[in-house]
């Protein structure tokens, strides 16, 4: 019973999640970072003294970085200290039922297709004791448990498991890797950490209880995986509901590390708000996500759907060290209105026989730019490596961008390299044909845009392949006509 | 089942239909022939409501209704098919799951349940002998790689399918062989009943030898200039249309 109250007042009180403390004025926080704020985020996280050394030489590096600008972005000027780097999250209007929502809301819930239980808790209305996800949620605790599987949030591997955090934080993503890793490293407040110890299958998605946390994702958030040996794992981030935050910069990092024979799929929908129509507002999304196939014969596979935020900056890479390593990429992004995006990958060839398939499915529409940048490096030790790249765009309407950036590099004689790219156009006379066989506009749009991405969906997992197929029509709804 | 008064209708300032009257009843076949750019397509594109273009007068009732005042795929859930001259392609969309939403979406339509998996395939397998369309073309993505010949039984497949009450076949014969014609016919004449009509867009009397009109309007510069029965497609083809163009 007292583990039940505990979860339940974890899953009603989603904006105090991870500890924050709760006695803490706001006002209190200045404005700005500092080192003076950084030891006083490391002291009120209570952190051993080795996360504040790696906060504060973060930020030293930080200091010394210039903003990236060789991304195909309109960025607007940032002013890094307007920004309050430590501050209990907002208390959400709490609603007793549905009824009180917001309409649209409810509406764009069901038409993703989100189970009502999970609705009230995305909406923040108060759940009761009997929700499923509650239930799901402390069976899937216990049988994590009994296998070794660590799955916590990065605050508490700190606390609990420093030994661990100490080992590879830091070791997919450095410190001094670009601006927004070095922000994050210095200042990030929370995410998840995740430790798969040898030999062991995680026997589920790692999804279910990850999408009724995702209500409060924070600004700076941090994400560490870790598979060892023969292990095998499932992640999913993210949530096809819309996602509205009052932080404009997000810069969040994962990484991932797999040891020996380790396989990790890392699946992410992303769905933050993009801004209204005239292009005012929305998140600025600054992500770093890298995993080092360490291990041999390692393998480590992204998969992103993007149809949120009002900038999207963001390249999944795989750094394949151990030999035979493999590593993947399938993305679809979608920009509409005056949404921009520039995302991809890198694939870093080290070890011999390693192999790489890039996947990207670009959808622009309205005013929007979308590019795919692409890196593929074979170094000269990564003998008989290959790679494969496929990727396209689809036009909507003749206002919108496409554009592709590869950049491939290969150091020796005996890989393989293949890219190959399309554009095209979903045309007038399509959707004509659609109508006159009594489908509207819209569904014409989700059909032909749902067969474009295929390839990329069907390696979601699958409840959340049939919802993202439905927020893709969604995030294009009003694009065509 | 369709009247048109006086329809006259423009593509970017241009006019191209100048004042079309015409009275389609249930039951009826009329064939509308004529030389190239005379507006035959654009008569059919403006009955499915295609948006490019103007109307710039006149009125088209079909069952009682205001047609022009529907959207085109209103027009087609309430039973007006277009057989296209030249059926677009859309990669990444298998036909099957193309014709399952359209015949889906004509149920709800009409307040139906949407069929199920078992008896779909089952009025699909019906509907594909009856066009000899090769049982691997649903599988692929519509109109992907259909040959000539494919594409236009894929057309009168789907008309099958859907079972419209105004048929509205755009030069459906152009582009096949003989035997084609024959099975394209064979197909549409399958389709007839006294509740049913069709449009058949054609330049040739050939397709008519199959498809035996009640009527036969020859449209020329916008204008229908000359209406018979079936025999004025036989005239035509030996006169050509230079005696109507005076």
């Amino acid at each position: 019973m007292e583990e039940q109250d505990k979860i339940l007042h974890e899953v009603t009180s989603q904006e105090y999640k991870f500890g924050f403390v709760s006695d803490y004025e706001m006002d209190t926080i200045p404005k700005g970072l500092s080192e003076d704020v950084i030891r006083m985020i490391s002291a009120k996280k209570n952190e051993p003294e080795f996360m504040l050394e790696f906060r504060l030489e973060a930020y030293r590096k930080w200091l010394k970085m210039p903003m990236p600008d060789w991304a195909y972005l309109k960025i607007p000027p940032i002013d890094f200290q307007d920004i309050i780097y430590y501050a209990a999250p907002k208390k959400k209007p709490q609603y007793e039922s549905l009824d009180e929502v917001d309409p649209e809301l409810i509406e764009t819930f069901n038409k993703l297709g989100i189970p009502l239980e999970e609705q009230k808790v995305l909406a923040g209305v108060a759940v009761d004791a009997v929700i499923d996800s509650v239930s799901v949620k402390t069976t899937f605790k216990e049988t994590l448990a009994e296998k070794g599987i660590i799955f916590c949030a990065f605050s508490e591997a700190v606390q609990e498991h420093p030994d661990l955090v100490k080992k590879y934080l830091g070791s997919a993503v450095p410190t001094s890797d670009n601006f927004f890793a070095a922000l994050n490293s210095a200042v990030f407040s929370d995410g998840s950490f995740c430790y798969i110890p040898k030999g062991v299958r995680c026997p589920m998605e790692l999804s279910t209880y990850f999408r009724i946390n995702a209500a409060g994702t924070g600004q700076f958030e941090r994400t560490l995986i870790v598979a060892e040996d023969d292990s095998y794992v499932s992640y999913l981030e993210g949530c096809t509901a819309p996602m509205r935050d009052e932080n404009q910069l997000h810069a969040a990092i994962v990484e991932i590390i797999a040891l020996d024979r380790a396989e990790v799929k890392y699946s992410t929908v992303q769905n933050w708000y993009p801004g209204n129509k005239e292009g005012k507002g929305g998140v600025y999304n600054f992500v770093t996500k890298r995993g080092i196939c360490r291990g041999e014969s390692s393998k480590i596979s992204w998969t992103q759907v993007e149809t949120g935020s009002a900038i999207t900056w963001k390249y999944p890479s795989c750094i394949l060290m151990g030999d035979n390593s493999v590593g993947e990429f399938n993305s679809v992004a979608v920009t509409n209105n005056y949404q921009q995006a520039d995302t991809g990958t890198k694939m870093i060839h080290i070890g011999k026989n390693t192999k790489s398939t890039i996947i990207s499915k670009g959808i622009s529409a309205g005013k929007s730019d979308n590019s795919y940048r692409g890196l593929v490096k074979v170094l000269p030790g990564a003998v008989n490596s290959r790679n494969f790249s496929q990727c396209d765009s689809l036009l909507l309407g003749s206002t919108c961008g496409a554009h592709t950036f590869p950049y491939i590099e290969v150091g020796n004689k005996s890989s393989v390299v293949e890219h190959e790219a399309t554009t095209s156009k979903i045309g007038e006379d399509q959707i004509f044909y659609c109508n006159q066989r009594g489908i509207s506009t819209e569904d014409a749009i989700g059909m032909i845009v749902n067969g474009y991405a295929k390839e990329v969906l069907n390696k979601l997992p699958m409840e959340f392949a049939v919802e993202a197929q439905k927020l893709l029509q969604i995030s294009l709804e009003g694009s065509v006509g | 089942m369709l009247t048109i008064k006086n329809l006259r209708v423009a593509v970017e300032g241009k006019e191209i239909l100048k004042g079309i009257n015409l009275e389609i009843k249930a039951g009826e076949v009329h064939a509308i022939m004529g030389p190239n750019g005379s507006g035959k397509s654009t008569l059919g594109n403006v009955l499915a409501g295609k948006e490019e273009y103007e109307i710039l007068e006149g009125e088209v009732l079909y069952e009682g209704q205001d047609l022009l005042d529907l959207s085109a795929e209103d027009r087609s859930r309430m039973g007006l098919f277009l057989g296209f001259q030249y059926p677009v392609e859309i990669p990444g969309v298998p036909m099957v799951n193309f014709i399952k939403t359209s015949v889906n979406e004509h149920r709800k339509f009409k307040g139906l349940e949407p069929l199920t998996a078992g008896e779909f395939l089952k009025l699909m397998r019906e509907k594909k002998e009856l066009v000899h369309l090769d049982s691997q073309l649903t599988n692929r993505s519509v109109n992907e790689g259909f040959s000539g010949g494919e594409k236009k039984k894929n057309e009168i497949f789907q008309m099958a399918m859907l079972e419209p009450k105004l048929a509205i076949l755009d030069e459906t014969d152009s582009g096949l062989d003989i035997d084609a014609l024959r099975v394209v016919s064979e197909g549409v004449n399958a389709l007839k009943n006294p509740e049913r009509s069709a449009i058949v867009i054609t330049h040739y009397q050939r397709l008519l030898e199959y498809i035996v009109p009640d009527f036969v309007h020859v449209l020329y510069q916008g204008r229908i200039v000359k209406s018979a029965g079936k025999e004025l497609a036989l005239e035509l083809e030996e006169k050509g249309y230079d005696w109507l163009k005076k």
